[in-house]
């Protein structure tokens, strides 16, 4: 069971942001195939959300595929989402820790690192990016 | 009539949403040009509004705007200057008949001080046909609020939960709340809102809310509608996620906007010797690439509605350059 949080200030609809943490979970292999959803009224009570925004929710969830409603039992999850297995995500996080700390011990402060990933995911081709024309 | 309006919000939205009393939309609030003038002042103009059944409404606006006088008019505390409303059916008249379906919380939570919330839920048994005491009572234990004290002595958030434990005792089939939380800390408001949307996924008959208040950011997560007051005007009004999609902000260079103006509806422009910020309404799918154009939050959206409604008051919300 995952529990959610809802942040009132990212500007996200707070729908989009429960639907975000399952996917995430998804990815992360946080939840699996057959684990079931928190029921809306779990959710509600937990976070202080509208009950239609919990529906709302797992209805999106649902048109992707990702989680099923069984009738009187709840919302379960019955695939993850395409993309590789939860494994090569905490590789791959793994490896950007350890730039992430390279680059701090380069003086770079968490907004420079954020803005400098922005770019690079914004290039169309990150292999040849502008960065060698001193722009960064 | 007012140009930001939305007189009519959607008919099929969340068809087949889960509830079927929230698919069906019918309305729990439905008013007509509603006015309400006072010796001195006009407090509310021609406030059109409806709010459809289950939701959860966000009545905001600065201070003065008419959001108390709304409520006061849809509980019959206070009858219309001219126009109308209908609410759960019925015209609002202080008579029991019609406010057995209507919880109604003011703004300073008028409860007796002396007498405990266990007194509250008693007196409230005799005075309403309708009356759950036992799930009042369940409720605060859950908070862990005592039943025996004075109520004047318990915490602001407590008496809030107290009152909105008595307003809720009612089973009512809406549930009009007068800026419950402005005066609670976060983690108390945190605790009222949480009471409140649990309430409304648990009523089985379906719960409508109005909740005014001045904290978007409480209101984002909790509301789902929208009523915004500003100038004692109907500014918008409508389901939120529909409106935020509407609306988009446009950032680009100093330029003259009246082409844009014939297709999309500015609300806001903000415009600085190089820059131009707009808060559109769009008209259309397509958009000018000279700008970039980006989501709007809920907080953005209100204040440039606050801000069309009244420029010289909100004129120091942004940077207004020389017009060259």
């Amino acid at each position: 069971m995952i529990s959610f949080r809802v942040d009132g200030r990212s500007g996200v609809p707070p729908y989009l942001q429960l639907v975000q943490q399952v996917r995430q979970a998804l990815r992360m292999g946080v939840l699996d195939v057959g684990d079931q959803l928190p029921t809306v009224r779990e959710v509600v009570a937990e976070v202080a959300v509208n009950p239609n925004t919990v529906l709302k929710a797992y209805r999106d969830l649902e048109r992707e595929g990702l989680v099923e409603a069984r009738a009187g039992q709840g919302t379960f999850v019955r695939r993850r989402p395409a993309g590789p297995p939860p494994t090569t995500h905490s590789r791959l996080g793994r490896s950007l820790a350890r730039w992430v700390l390279e680059a701090r011990g380069e003086g770079l402060d968490d907004e420079a690192i954020e803005s400098l990933l922005k770019v690079t995911l914004r290039s169309a081709d990150p292999a040849v990016s502008d960065f060698d024309e001193g722009i960064a | 009539m007012n140009a930001g309006m939305d007189g009519n919000p959607r008919a099929d939205g969340p068809a087949g949403f889960g509830r079927p009393e929230a698919s069906r939309e019918n309305t729990a609030i439905e008013t007509a040009a509603l006015t309400k003038r006072y010796r001195r002042a006009t407090a509310l103009t021609d406030c059109t509004v409806i709010v459809p059944q289950g939701r959860i409404s966000a009545l905001v606006g600065p201070n003065g705007a008419g959001k108390s006088t709304l409520l006061r008019l849809l509980t019959g505390l206070a009858s219309p200057t001219s126009g109308s409303a209908l609410v759960l059916g019925g015209t609002p008249r202080q008579d029991p008949g019609f406010l057995a379906d209507i919880g109604y919380l003011a703004q300073d939570v008028p409860l007796y001080r002396r007498l405990s919330a266990d007194d509250h839920i008693r007196a409230g048994g005799y005075l309403n046909q309708r009356w759950d005491a036992a799930a009042a009572r369940v409720r605060l234990r859950e908070l862990a609020i005592p039943l025996d004290r004075a109520v004047g002595t318990l915490s602001g958030g407590q008496r809030a939960q107290v009152g909105l434990s008595l307003a809720l005792a009612k089973r009512p089939r809406l549930l009009l709340l007068d800026e419950p939380v402005a005066a609670l800390d976060p983690l108390a408001r945190r605790h009222f809102l949480s009471t409140l949307t649990t309430a409304t996924a648990d009523a089985e008959d379906g719960l409508t809310v109005v909740l005014s208040s001045r904290l978007i950011a409480d209101l984002e997560r909790v509301c789902d509608h929208l009523i915004l007051l500003a100038e004692s005007r109907v500014q918008l009004c409508g389901d939120i996620d529909e409106l935020l999609a509407e609306h988009t902000v446009l950032v680009g260079p100093r330029k003259d906007t009246t082409a844009l103006e014939r297709t999309h509806t500015v609300v806001l422009s903000t415009k600085t010797a190089r820059q131009t910020t707009l808060v559109i309404r769009r008209g259309a799918p397509l958009i000018d690439p000279a700008y970039q154009a980006e989501d709007i939050s809920l907080e953005e959206l209100v204040l440039a509605y606050m801000g069309a409604a009244a420029p010289a008051a909100y004129a120091h919300l942004s940077t207004v350059g020389d017009e060259q």
